[in-house]
């Protein structure tokens, strides 16, 4: 069955994907989408009931480890990296009034 | 020294050669770069080449050559990195606008081990941004071509590292493998790499696509080769919490050229539709050379085949929408210059920053996780996952290794891919199954195809038996003659490009006869 995603949903994922699409952008999108959710429909072929869900293809474990700082402080090599810095810290937009 | 004989050498042979003082550091770097700017104009397989970097540290690795400090195999060798693992104090860029200016202040860990054992890093190679994309044409920097015809692409995502090493602009290089991107180029380019088993190579300092899935291995002239580099990269990492702790990593000792009693298996799903009748031949030949050396060769069937893809895609896109939401202006790399406040300078730093087949998995990816959506999405494909990963365990209580194509086809033009992603992502059939089982896979070159583009043969091995596909590819690798590097690319690169390119894959074939002789092998033995 072919997949319609409505232009509501559309904007949702873009709110999500932190994406601002062009108006063309959002209709190529939007059929992009469309068509690889036909395909990825293939999945549904297979019975899955039972299965667990596979997030790791070994059975590892979380690994813990005590929070113990070993490096160097970098802060002013990492800031030279920032779009914009001021007195060692990132500077952004400003968000509260 | 003769000039340009030194880049015929296979990455060991050159490390020899250093180690008995017959050649020194800074002549094996001097002569490369010399190669690169030679060629670099039409395959443009690096988007940062650091020639001052390399020869200062071509000094000191003299140095600690010369005072018995470093006796590694590698040591001196001029190799070079893809550009989504992060090189301290050197551009790295993952091939996209976002991070076009961006710096590291550290290196990843298979970087570091690589430079502790003495390699010299000459730059950073393209690749499809964000390792999203199978011929390295969605680079923000512009394509890579492939060094045996420049019409045509080097494959991807690790294209310019596979291009690079075919093109002699370097002896090795890495990569990374999330869907077959270290497989896929190598068998386009006419070269050897690996896939490890995830965890082998730390991935601390690789830019994050598919994180369950990544996985840094090594691209190189021989399987000889490979095997070195990857025993060096081989470590266990507390900064990666998948670091696998292993102590098998002894790789080079499976460079044993013996197959008797290896039991091989053919899955026919991977022969089936859509397989290039040139290719097929080609692999099967390959699959002959070893029964004729005591392997036993059948055919059976691998099942599930075909919703690997629509499962990969859907977990890719899924971790890659969640790793690539760290890149939004504020720390490091691209911010937009016009914006209203925060949140319109994230949502136009990436709209601005990412290309469309980023965007595209990045809405994709967000749209199968959220709710509504997660279970019949993102839950199913992991359903799918421990299915295919079943498949496959069934597979290797039959069998050492599974012997099947890398890619449908040769490499196709430039320019025909882009325009139809779905068709492009099916490209991928036979390499992306590895990376949701977690198995190693390695590809190895078998032939050429009538257009003079080389043929690779893919290698999957159990978890943890890398040293199995590595002796495979060895003995397979003694019995037919190396497949040539594109002779004359500078030749190839002045006006004259068929032609070069034609002689060459004339002398390729021809070799000591053995690869034109394999093709008369007999079929492959069926039970």
């Amino acid at each position: 069955m072919a997949n319609v995603i409505s232009d509501e949903t559309m904007e949702y994922v873009g709110i999500l994907a932190k994406l601002e699409l062009s108006e063309e952008e959002k209709r190529q999108a939007k059929k992009d989408m469309e068509r690889m959710l036909d395909y990825i429909d293939k999945l549904n072929e297979l019975d899955t009931s039972g299965v667990e869900p596979m997030s790791h293809a070994f059975p590892v474990q979380n690994v813990f480890r005590e929070d113990i700082v070993t490096n160097q402080d970098e802060s002013a090599d990492m800031l030279k990296n920032a779009p914009a810095q001021r007195d060692g810290s990132f500077v952004v937009p400003r968000t509260v009034e | 020294m003769e000039d340009g004989r030194l880049l015929e050498w296979t990455a060991l042979a050159l490390g020899k050669k250093i180690q008995a003082h017959e050649v020194s550091v800074t002549e094996a770097v001097e002569q490369t770069l010399e190669r690169i700017s030679a060629v670099e104009d039409t395959v443009h397989a690096y988007v940062t080449v650091d020639g001052e970097r390399a020869m200062k540290r071509a000094e000191q690795v003299q140095k600690q050559i010369d005072d018995g400090t470093l006796r590694g195999p590698l040591a001196g060798v001029p190799m070079a990195v893809k550009d989504n693992l992060c090189t301290k104090d050197l551009l790295t860029t993952c091939s996209s606008r976002i991070l076009e200016n961006f710096v590291p202040t550290y290196s990843a860990q298979a970087v570091e081990n690589l430079e502790a054992a003495g390699a010299i890093i000459l730059g950073k190679t393209n690749m499809d941004e964000f390792a999203m994309g199978s011929t390295t044409e969605t680079s923000y920097f512009g394509p890579t071509r492939n060094p045996w015809n420049p019409e045509y692409v080097p494959g991807g995502s690790s294209g310019g590292s596979c291009a690079a090493v075919a093109a002699k602009e370097c002896f090795f290089a890495l990569g990374s493998d999330t869907g077959g991107s270290i497989r896929q180029p190598s068998s386009f380019c006419g070269v050897t790499g690996i896939k490890p088993t995830y965890g082998t190579v730390s991935r601390y300092g690789l830019i994050a696509y598919g994180s369950s899935l990544d996985q840094i291995g090594p691209i190189a002239r021989d399987v000889s080769d490979c095997a070195a580099v990857l025993e060096i990269l081989a470590s266990y990492d507390k900064k990666d919490s998948t670091s696998m702790m292993r102590a098998d990593t002894d790789f080079t000792s499976a460079l044993v050229d013996d197959v008797r009693g290896m039991k091989i298996g053919i899955p026919r799903d991977y022969f089936g539709e859509g397989l290039d009748e040139q290719v097929r031949e080609a692999v099967m030949d390959a699959a002959e050379v070893l029964r004729e050396k005591g392997a036993v060769v059948e055919e059976f069937d691998l099942s599930l085949v075909e919703y690997a893809i629509p499962a990969y895609y859907t977990i890719a896109s899924a971790e890659a929408s969640s790793n690539l939401s760290r890149f939004d202006g504020v720390k490091y790399g691209y911010r937009a210059k016009d914006y209203d406040g925060l949140h319109q300078m994230y949502k136009r730093s990436r709209s601005e920053g990412f290309g469309a087949e980023v965007k595209r998995r990045i809405m994709l990816g967000s749209f199968v996780l959220s709710s509504g959506y997660y279970d019949a999405y993102y839950l199913k494909a992991l359903r799918t996952k421990a299915l295919i990963k079943q498949a496959f365990d069934r597979a290797f209580e039959k069998y050492d290794v599974i012997l099947g194509p890398a890619a449908p086809t040769t490499a196709p033009k430039l320019g025909e891919s882009l325009a139809d992603p779905l068709k492009m992502y099916l490209g991928d059939i036979y390499t992306i199954s590895a990376n949701l089982a977690g198995i190693p896979g390695m590809t190895v070159p078998c032939g050429l195809d009538d257009k003079g583009l080389p043929i690779g043969v893919q290698l999957l091995g159990n978890c943890f038996q890398e040293k199995t596909i590595i002796r495979a590819a060895y003995s397979y690798e003694c019995s037919r003659a190396k497949l040539a590097m594109p002779g004359n690319v500078q030749q190839a690169m002045t006006g004259n490009a068929q032609q070069a390119m034609t002689r060459n894959a004339q002398q390729a074939l021809n070799g000591d006869g053995q690869l034109t002789s394999n093709r008369d092998g007999k079929a492959v033995e069926s039970r």
